[in-house]
């Protein structure tokens, strides 16, 4: 074909316009599919506070509620085991002892991540990949420390928790368990609150 | 072309390139005669994905998409649809047969070094064919909605959450919801029932297209397009068809015999085709014992979980995702990583050839530790085998460089 007479610029102007409308429009046509994928309406909708009653939760004791599709674990610990968050055996051994890089509400920021110290409300969900750790609140030897002071241990990659959900050092989780925002009324918590 | 075509064929040849196809890619396609059985398995790739693609249209007749019907939709297949539970183990059993084959099919191109140019891209399709098959392995795992679906997407989808800034974000964009839920389950139906697949055959096409475009390689490396006759029909090569198709007869009948024989006698094949934990519904607050995934991710399962140390300023979390990206992503780069100048182990230097086989104890040793619960020997274990795993990779510029080579003949030896 002959190229004679063809204005050069014009066509190459013609082309990136074509081109650039084009992408636009690619993208625009995009936008509802990509957004689609995000949590609906009705999926954000469901995360309402639950309140607990632990008037019968034994010292030792652990209840497992539900808050936006999480485990949430609700432990009573044992004087012992709260005495033991501050000893220098377990705190030398954890990664983020203060929760300086962690999830917590102001009030729970201290060695026993809590509002009152004996009762511990926490997220079950692992901050490596979000499986829901055990509750081994013994301390005795386990395959995967032999010096076990307690806590929680996740079954899936093997991160190893204290009794306030401190994660020991060289772990596959970065940080420690998530404390979720929770008001205590009596003998009736409510998680998805926070106190006014 | 023939004059003795019947009418009809002339019709359609002018019409559509049926009898042009047909020699291209069977007939006229002239593969080397000195083909061994580990070339079987590409064949044998096809014929499982033609019976998933079969299997799966029918298990969607019945099955359910939701949360709350998807756990019972499986047991009203096992239980009540007639040959429900045989259709379901055709593809269950499909899926591990599909990345047995795919296993080997890949490692038969690392022996022979069938990545090597002119073949990158071939190897490039496959990688990509690998690495949706994972995704469509994956997705498909989740359906059933057990116990081992639930938490098995729980860890999997988390792992976009180690990204740094977009992350959590790009996570719960995937789910569609804060944690894994039935929204999650609809939308990899959606995935794995008909967008992966388009994409899959789509791929699988462009692997053969490129495959005939230059042509098969051999156990011995030789180019035998050197070589041609008067005809131009390479000297050391025969038509795909008759001598292939039906020459693998006996190969394929041996496979469909084990193949149906796990079908009928053992689907669950112990736990590891089918985990038992995933008899259970799911239980979205409580993980169960020892969570990990079926087979054929245990690999790069334990090089993650290996990955319990941080690094300079990167955490262990994305250490471990980023290791086990790179375990992946150094497969698409071997033809580049490989400066060896003979293609087969066979005339590769004794470097090359150790490499080799502790590359293949190391990613069966890896494979067997991903299902194994997290212990202090284990993961002592699976940190040594990473290491052998990712050396293949990385050392592989030295060795195959810097060791002596045996010359490769002209022609197919006798």
């Amino acid at each position: 074909m002959t190229q004679d007479g063809v204005n050069k610029g014009r066509r190459r102007f013609l082309y990136v316009a074509t081109g650039t409308m084009g992408s636009i429009a690619a993208v625009g046509v995009a936008t509802p599919f990509v957004k689609s994928w995000f949590p609906s309406e009705r999926a954000k909708a469901i995360g309402a506070p639950i309140s607990v009653d632990i008037g019968t939760l034994e010292p030792g004791e652990m209840r497992i509620a539900e808050w936006r599709g999480k485990p949430i674990f609700i432990v009573r610990r044992t004087a012992e085991a709260v005495a033991r968050l501050e000893s220098d055996e377990l705190v030398g051994r954890l990664a983020d002892p203060d929760s300086r890089q962690s999830i917590q509400p102001g009030y729970a920021q201290n060695t026993a991540r809590s509002i009152s110290p004996d009762l511990l409300v926490i997220e079950g969900v692992c901050t490596h990949l979000g499986c829901a750790p055990q509750y081994r609140p013994n301390v005795e030897p386990q395959p995967y420390n032999e010096n076990w002071l307690g806590g929680f241990f996740c079954p899936c990659h093997g991160s190893q928790f204290d009794m306030s959900g401190r994660v020991y050092r060289n772990m596959p989780a970065p940080t420690n368990l998530v404390v979720p925002p929770h008001v205590i009324a009596g003998t009736v918590v409510t998680i998805g609150e926070e106190a006014s | 072309m023939s004059s003795s075509k019947p009418a009809f064929m002339e019709w359609l040849d002018q019409r559509l390139p049926v009898t042009n196809a047909y020699e291209k890619h069977l007939s006229k396609y002239y593969a080397p005669r000195n083909l061994n059985f580990w070339w079987v398995f590409g064949l044998l790739a096809t014929l499982i994905f033609v019976n998933q693609i079969l299997t799966g249209i029918w298990l969607t007749m019945s099955y359910v998409p939701s949360a709350e019907e998807a756990f019972r939709s499986v047991e009203y297949i096992m239980r009540d649809v007639q040959s429900g539970w045989l259709i379901r183990y055709m593809h269950s059993t499909g899926a591990s047969a599909f990345f047995v084959v795919v296993y080997l099919h890949m490692f038969r191109g690392i022996m022979y070094g069938s990545y090597q140019k002119p073949r990158e891209l071939i190897w490039i399709f496959g990688c990509l064919i690998y690495l949706l098959l994972m995704a469509e392995g994956f997705m498909g795992y989740v359906l059933p909605w057990g116990q081992m679906s639930y938490w098995g997407a729980q860890v999997i989808i988390s792992l976009f959450g180690a990204i740094p800034v977009i992350g959590d974000g790009l996570a719960e964009w995937i789910r569609g919801d804060f944690l894994i839920s039935g929204i999650t389950l609809n939308r990899f139906f959606a995935l794995h029932v008909i967008a992966l697949p388009l994409v899959l055959a789509l791929l699988v096409v462009l692997h053969i297209l490129a495959l005939h475009e230059v042509g098969s390689n051999n156990p011995d490396g030789i180019d035998i397009k050197k070589h041609k006759d008067e005809y131009g029909r390479p000297l050391d090569g025969i038509p795909f068809h008759p001598y292939y198709t039906l020459g693998k007869l006996p190969m394929i009948i041996i496979f469909l015999m084990v193949f149906t024989g796990v079908i009928f006698f053992f689907p669950e094949a112990g736990g590891y085709f089918l985990e038992y934990a995933n008899f259970e519904p799911a239980n979205t607050l409580k993980t169960p014992d020892n969570i990990h995934p079926v087979w054929y991710f245990g690999a790069y399962y334990a090089i993650l979980r290996a990955v319990d140390f941080s690094l300079f300023f990167i955490d262990a979390k994305l250490l471990g995702v980023m290791l086990m990206g790179a375990a992946i992503a150094l497969l698409f780069i071997l033809p580049w990583l490989d400066r060896s100048p003979v293609r087969s182990w066979r005339y590769k230097g004794i470097y090359s050839k150790v490499a080799i086989v502790v590359f293949a104890i190391s990613f069966a040793i890896l494979s067997w530790l991903g299902i194994q619960p997290a212990t202090a020997l284990n993961n002592a274990l699976a940190k040594l085998f990473s290491v052998l795993y990712f050396a293949f990779f990385l050392l592989m510029p030295f060795y195959t460089k810097y060791e002596k080579t045996k010359p490769v003949p002209e022609r197919v030896p006798e």
